[in-house]
């Protein structure tokens, strides 16, 4: 008897107490930085795409949502000439960003991306491609080692040293 | 002239108090469980009540081809008609009042009985299990609860030596019946959460275990009859209680009778409301025995006591 009236009691001043509930539309909750909502394609500081159409992420995709095909450029550099994220299938768990050795696929901290028709949830290149770097800034695939594809001479990377001369005999 | 317009007055304010809870109701178990509630239609989301009347009006009325179907179309409109028809003896003010009948409480018993045929034939005209359940455990509830809810009214009708509601009121003026009366009126309060159903006594429903109980083949508007039903029936319940222990529309001059009688009645809901939001439903025997074991008893103590002391006043 006296427990009921003591929970008639507690659950009364429960009014009083703060809302759990967040009033979404007006008031947007705050996403950490790394919450994984839409993915999205950044590019590196000089402006070129950081894809290199190596086909990682899309081999890490649990439910094959990725689907892309590499082509090259007239230096040899290698870039998709499609990339197609079918957001209807995605689970959003980021494997294909952990999957990606150039940075260039990356979750972003949106999740508002209903549509009335289904077919509008498949993403194109130019839908996903964003004009910036993303999560990491200054960070430039090519710069740092690698073959030249236009971007550095032969050994000029950050972690590279300058080539040997082969008809030198010194070590 | 004055008569035709108490009646409709009394109609249109507790049929719009009834569709209106279902607003508040909601609005209040969003309160009390740290929610917000439904806001978007509307200021404060008071039109919510519009939408859902909207939505149900459009909704499929379906009639199960299994089913009895002149028995299952009158089950939701007799729970609707007997509470209905039980506002016509509430005093609402001095003179505010549609039927000033001699027998107030018995016809208001006899109607809560006739309600319970609503649960009764809608389980049974559905001729499905969950709804014949529901509709076995409403009978047997009711039969339960409405021998001590007659008996715990008892004391009242004795200390104000009438049947009639408004000489009951008229007797509290000294002093309200819930102070002499306490006992019956907490053992009239518990019957009357177990008369409308409600939480936690709302084992003919039971959605944890019975789906819906004995609505769970109604759809539509049909099903908005029971649910409207027992919005009705809890502003009954309220503005009985009201009448018969707190002194219905007596209060301070300040204000209208009518508005205290309104206050007082709007207290009780929200009291229904604030059960619905903390208590959990008791396993079917341990309603029962509670009834038959601790109630009855109880209430017949009273009785006993009541008349005892009245007797030696005397």
């Amino acid at each position: 008897m006296f427990s009921i009236l003591r929970t008639l009691w507690l659950t009364f001043l429960h009014a009083f107490h703060k809302r759990e509930t967040v009033g979404y539309p007006e008031i947007k909750p705050y996403l950490p930085p790394r919450y994984r909502g839409r993915i999205i394609l950044s590019r590196d500081p000089d402006g070129n795409e950081r894809c290199v159409a190596c086909y990682l992420c899309a081999a890490a995709c649990p439910v094959d949502c990725i689907s892309l095909q590499a082509t090259q450029d007239q230096n040899g550099r290698r870039y998709p000439e499609f990339f197609r994220i079918n957001f209807s299938r995605c689970i959003f768990c980021g494997y294909c960003e952990e999957a990606c050795p150039t940075y260039a696929i990356q979750l972003t901290p949106d999740f508002e991306m209903s549509e009335y028709d289904r077919q509008n949830m498949v993403y194109e290149k130019e839908n996903l491609l964003i004009s910036g770097e993303g999560k990491y800034y200054g960070y430039n695939f090519y710069k740092v080692a690698g073959v030249d594809f236009g971007v550095k001479g032969k050994g000029k990377g950050d972690n590279e040293e300058p080539p040997g001369d082969v008809n030198d005999l010194m070590p | 002239m004055r008569y035709i317009l108490i009646i409709l007055g009394v109609l249109v304010v507790t049929l719009s108090v009834a569709a209106g809870l279902i607003w508040v109701e909601r609005r209040l178990l969003a309160l009390w469980q740290d929610r917000r509630g439904p806001n978007r239609v509307g200021p404060f989301g008071l039109l919510q009540v519009v939408a859902d009347m909207i939505k149900i009006f459009f909704k499929e009325d379906w009639i199960p081809p299994f089913a009895d179907k002149g028995v299952f179309v009158m089950a939701p409109g007799i729970v609707m008609a007997t509470v209905l028809l039980t506002f016509a003896v509430i005093p609402f003010a001095p003179g505010i009042q549609v039927l000033d009948s001699n027998i107030a409480i018995l016809f208001f018993l006899g109607n809560s009985s006739l309600g319970v045929y609503s649960i009764v034939l809608g389980g049974w005209a559905s001729n499905s299990k969950y709804s014949l359940l529901g509709g076995i455990r409403g009978s047997a509830q009711m039969l339960t609860y409405e021998v001590f809810m007659g008996i715990s009214l008892m004391g009242v009708v004795m200390m104000a030596d009438s049947f009639n509601f408004r000489e009951i009121v008229e007797a509290q003026r000294k002093v309200w019946f819930v102070v002499p009366q306490f006992v019956g009126f907490v053992i009239f309060l518990i019957a009357g959460i177990a008369e409308t159903h409600r939480l936690p006594f709302d084992i003919p429903e039971a959605e944890g275990e019975l789906v819906a109980g004995f609505h769970t083949e109604y759809s539509g508007m049909k099903f908005g009859m029971f649910f409207v039903g027992e919005y009705l029936a809890i502003t009954l319940i309220s503005a009985i209680i009201v009448t018969l222990f707190f002194g219905g529309y007596l209060g301070p001059a300040f204000l209208p009778p009518v508005v205290w009688f309104t206050l007082k009645t709007i207290i009780f809901i929200l009291f229904f409301i604030l059960l619905r939001a903390s208590l959990p439903r008791p396993r079917y025997d341990q309603l029962m025995s509670f009834g038959w074991k601790i109630l009855l008893p109880l209430s017949l103590l009273n009785l006993l006591i009541t008349g005892a002391v009245i007797l030696s006043f005397n």
